[in-house]
């Protein structure tokens, strides 16, 4: 793993109301590392995720992606320095075909006008193949290529979350973060989604930041970790020494 | 993958031949005199509440916003133009040439006010733009409706005040009188135009639909927040849908123009019975489905025509048969009792090659 800082937040702040939802919230994530952000329901998490993407302006802090302050930026910008997302309820183009889904997240990386479109010119054809071309590749990283025209919403719910992170890896971002991709999966999809996702790691040297409730994942998979409680950080580290601290496990166990 | 791009390609291909097999079926029996005059009167219309349905379907079924007011996109369109070639006719100039020239004045000038209002009303959402839309569409309307141009020896006059307050010098005509509209502008709109017009309206929005643009804009519409995710600009792609489509909608507005002696910017014509009567001919046709919107206006535009002997029964037979097909097209029920019939017919056939 080198050494290559991909995320650094500095003292990230957000409030609703009177309510303080994040504060002061800090995390660094190297390159090719997968990192863990977990804590009790309510502690911030996606907030975290929202503040990253842009949904939310932060009050205060910095973020820097690959050394450049995103803050202030809105979601489609960005997407376009290098951040993809998925979401804690599956957000896909439900009515669109697999590929399809696949192919408007390569939008920006293809160029031809919307008039060489309309007119099939050969710069359309050339593009669409080539776009034709890297999104099955992508569908084939996860195994669900063979389902390439099926409408999206008829697929069955572990490979909706497959197609979701398929989509925001068409975007060749820099860092990808997961929210609770093992959300209601079951033993089995959730060892497959484990695979997945450390496959994705290596074949396309992916920087991952990941919710999840899932321990077992969560052990398996990440190396280091972030526990938010109450919008604060518990603790962070080594997976294995943030498990073990007393503080985190009175936050979920209680005392 | 070649199998998808075959189904939609064959799809557009169906649509073309429909459309192709329709004018030829037509126009031979209408020259063998076997079209009864009811029907070859609407043969224009046919063609522009085609292209008015499948420009409305772009923004309703692929972009997925309600707009109410593309009455008045039609109504820009055919004023711009009809201006244009009742001033041609002045100058004495009536070729085929000026009504082409008109119909690209047409879809430009209603592109253009579509894109302007576009920039306002597409930062709404769902009912508000709805009723945005519908205020648009009667304010155009009401200013066709109040507006006089003439034209003498000092040029172009304009006001919004009466015929009188123009002062137009002897030898001056009025292009544009009020609620008495434009009279005389040439009719230049015959089926073969009007065909070839909704020809290109489908082409352009088959090929917009099945390329990155439509896809985004599709994209936009079944998850707007995923869609910004993946980077996505909302507002760039809901005013492409929506300017391509106030383009046709001129069109649409051009034919219309030219199909009469005269055009008046009545609540009939433009208001938004016009528009909520083309939204009909959408959501009975199928959101999205371009060859869906063709049948039913030809079917809705045929209808009220063939009830007429019934007089006073007309309106209610014809919203009675609104009602059955809706019920028909969309409700779970039927839907399934549908497929349900097509198994067993499938399996019956089946059974007979065996």
């Amino acid at each position: 793993m080198s050494n290559e800082i991909v995320l650094n937040v500095n003292s990230l702040s957000i409030s609703f109301g009177g309510l303080k939802a994040v504060s002061d919230f800090n995390i660094d994530i190297k390159k090719k590392e997968i990192y863990g952000l977990i804590g009790p329901n309510g502690a911030g998490k996606t907030t975290v995720f929202n503040l990253l993407t842009g949904v939310y302006k932060p009050e205060a802090g910095e973020i820097l992606l690959c050394g450049e302050n995103i803050v202030g930026l809105d979601c489609v910008s960005i997407n376009k320095k290098g951040i993809a997302r998925t979401f804690q309820n599956i957000r896909l183009f439900s009515n669109m075909s697999v590929i399809d889904n696949v192919k408007v997240a390569l939008n920006e990386h293809y160029k031809y006008n919307t008039l060489q479109g309309i007119l099939r010119l050969r710069k359309y054809f050339e593009c669409e193949k080539k776009m034709d071309e890297e999104a099955n590749n992508l569908l084939k990283v996860f195994s669900i290529d063979d389902l390439a025209n099926v409408t999206a919403t008829n697929l069955p719910y572990g490979k909706q979350r497959k197609l979701e992170i398929a989509r925001a890896l068409a975007t060749r971002p820099k860092l990808l973060l997961l929210d609770e991709p093992a959300a209601g999966m079951n033993e089995n999809e959730t060892k497959e989604l484990m695979e997945t996702i450390l496959k994705v790691r290596d074949e396309f040297d992916m920087t991952i930041l990941l919710i999840e409730h899932d321990m077992k994942l969560v052990k398996g998979i990440c190396e280091r970790l972030t526990v938010l409680n109450f919008g604060k950080v518990l603790s962070s580290g080594n997976t294995n020494d943030v498990l073990n601290d007393k503080e985190v496990i009175k936050a979920y166990l209680g005392d | 993958m070649n199998r998808l791009k075959n189904k939609k390609f064959i799809d557009k291909i169906i649509t073309f031949f429909i459309i192709i097999v329709a004018y030829v079926v037509t126009d031979v029996l209408n020259n063998m005199g076997m079209v009864p005059s009811l029907i070859s009167g609407l043969l224009v219309s046919f063609c522009t509440y085609s292209i008015i349905a499948v420009a409305l379907n772009l923004v309703v079924g692929i972009s997925g916003e309600l707009s109410l007011g593309h009455a008045g996109f039609m109504c820009i369109g055919a004023f711009s133009s009809a201006i244009f070639t009742r001033y041609m006719k002045f100058l004495g100039v009536e070729n085929i040439y000026i009504f082409i020239i008109a119909i690209i004045i047409g879809a430009l000038v209603s592109a253009l006010f579509g894109f302007l209002i576009g920039i306002p009303v597409l930062r709404l959402k769902g009912d508000y733009l709805a009723i945005v839309t519908l205020a648009f569409g009667e304010i155009i309307k009401n200013i066709f409706n109040a507006i006089y141009l003439g034209y003498d020896e000092n040029g172009f006059h304009v006001t919004l005040k009466s015929a009188s307050a123009l002062k137009l010098k002897e030898g001056g005509f009025f292009i544009i009188k009020g609620p008495q509209g434009i009279t005389g502008a040439p009719r230049y709109s015959t089926f073969l135009i009007a065909t070839i017009l909704l020809f290109i309206c489908v082409f352009v929005i088959y090929n917009l639909i099945d390329q990155k643009t439509g896809r985004a804009i599709m994209a936009l519409r079944d998850n707007r927040i995923a869609g910004e995710s993946i980077g996505l600009n909302v507002t760039k792609y809901k005013l492409i849908a929506f300017t391509i489509s106030a383009a046709f909608a001129g069109i649409a507005g051009v034919l219309y123009a030219h199909n009469f002696h005269t055009l008046t910017a009545s609540t009939k014509n433009f208001g938004y019975n016009m528009s909520i009567t083309i939204l009909v001919f959408v959501v009975l046709g199928g959101m999205g489905n371009i060859r869906g919107s063709i049948i039913s206006v030809v079917v809705l535009t045929i209808l009220p025509e063939i009830l007429r002997g019934l007089e006073g029964y007309r309106m209610l037979i014809y919203a009675i048969v609104l009602i059955v097909v809706m019920i028909f097209t969309n409700s779970p029920f039927v839907i399934n009792y549908r497929k349900n019939l097509k198994l067993k017919f499938n399996k019956a056939k089946g059974v007979k090659h065996e």
